[in-house]
């Protein structure tokens, strides 16, 4: 302490100045949210490399938060991803750039997990999933409960053979082991990058059900969350909307959902175009 | 599956959504040249129920939900939750009073 005030003294080090705060008349700080980064690039482009699409940011490449190249396998999620980072005006505000949080996360795998361990993170979902979890009382909200989750667990039961159940106990529904083997094989067949996005999904909407009814495109985002936030809705309906919590809230979780859905299909599906010739 | 809307009404959104991000020049855009020839290069197929173009069109709807609820959540933000703390004199001038000059610095 004493040097630094010694260099000081000696003209070696400047004097430490107040960083970045705004100060308010008589020398007191004014509160300001911290500085973001502004926007410094005019155009976002994509270009192909060896590993696949790269973002350019004017002539920069763009990087993740560990410093690897930005490369991802298929172009329409490149340039969702370049539109992403088009929509920034003045400053960067990365908690909307959703496809861009997923693939860094893709990238660096910050966690550290292989492909066994996100399965099981997935999997051990279904003993807390929402759509297992009834109400007894109120009476409505339990009907509703009925009419609106049964559906979509019958459909989940049917398509994969599968005895899921729901349960009003605190404990939740008894989920059969062979249930969940089956879900870990199913998932096994995706690739990391899509298991990613499916942990993501299932984290966000907390049901495994709804995650794969959005992965298996048998309802839509706007559904899931819907039926995600059944109780919210009937609340809602009850006692009234209130737009800066309800709302907000809805909005980011039909974001979050959406990405992740659109992530996991673009990171899992090949397209070929197949030309036929035009008979009549 | 019903719920997802006639494809016209998704690229329709699509485009007034990539609008909103990019302003005038969205023509140029990778974004918009991407969205419409996929459009085009699944409409034209012999079969009645096309696996493909369900597919697009899901892809293509869950895209427009994003968008969508990313610029509805930006403008609640901006609206509700972006503003940060009053200073003190703003304070201060709420409940009618001035904060005392003190040409020597406090206390």
């Amino acid at each position: 302490m004493w040097r630094r005030r010694l260099l000081q003294a000696l003209g070696r080090l400047p004097a430490l100045a107040v960083r970045g705060r705004p100060l308010g008349p008589g020398g007191g700080r004014a509160y300001a949210p911290p500085a973001e980064r502004k926007r410094f690039y005019q155009n976002v482009s994509i270009s192909q490399g060896e590993g696949g699409f790269e973002i350019n940011l004017d002539h920069r490449k763009l990087k993740t938060p560990q410093a690897k190249l930005f490369t991802v396998p298929s172009e329409a999620l490149a340039i969702a991803v370049a539109t992403e980072w088009d929509s920034q005006k003045d400053t960067i505000k990365f908690y909307t750039m959703h496809l861009t949080t997923l693939c860094n996360t893709a990238l660096d795998n910050p966690t550290q997990r292989n492909k066994v361990q996100l399965i099981r993170a997935a999997v051990k979902f279904l003993e807390t999933d929402t759509l297992c979890y009834r109400v007894e009382e109120p009476a409505a909200l339990a009907e509703l409960q009925k009419k609106e989750w049964d559906p979509i667990v019958a459909w989940a039961e049917k398509r994969y053979n599968v005895a899921i159940g729901s349960s009003t106990s605190i404990m939740g529904p008894n989920i059969p082991a062979s249930t969940r083997d089956t879900f870990i094989s199913h998932l096994a067949s995706y690739n990391m990058w899509a298991l990613q996005g499916i942990e993501y999904v299932i984290t966000q909407l907390k049901s495994l059900i709804l995650s794969m009814g959005l992965i298996d495109r048998h309802i839509t985002v706007e559904k899931a969350v819907l039926l995600s936030r059944l109780e919210e809705e009937y609340q809602i309906q009850r006692w009234g909307n209130v737009e800066w919590a309800h709302d907000y809230d809805l909005c980011e979780l039909r974001a979050r959902a959406a990405a992740g859905t659109l992530f996991v299909h673009l990171c899992s599906e090949s397209s070929t175009v197949k030309h036929k010739l035009l008979q009549d | 599956m019903a719920a997802l809307g006639s494809p016209l009404q998704t690229l329709r959104g699509l485009l007034r959504e990539l609008r909103h991000v990019s302003g005038r020049a969205y023509r140029d855009t990778a974004a918009y040249r991407h969205v419409l020839a996929a459009f085009r290069a699944h409409r034209v197929t012999s079969e009645k129920l096309c696996r493909a173009q369900q597919e697009l069109h899901f892809q293509a709807a869950t895209y427009l939900c994003l968008l969508r609820s990313v610029r509805q959540h930006q403008a609640l933000h901006r609206e509700y939750h972006g503003r940060g703390e009053r200073s003190p004199e703003e304070v201060a001038g709420l409940v009618g009073f001035m904060l005392p000059r003190q040409p020597g610095g406090k206390g």
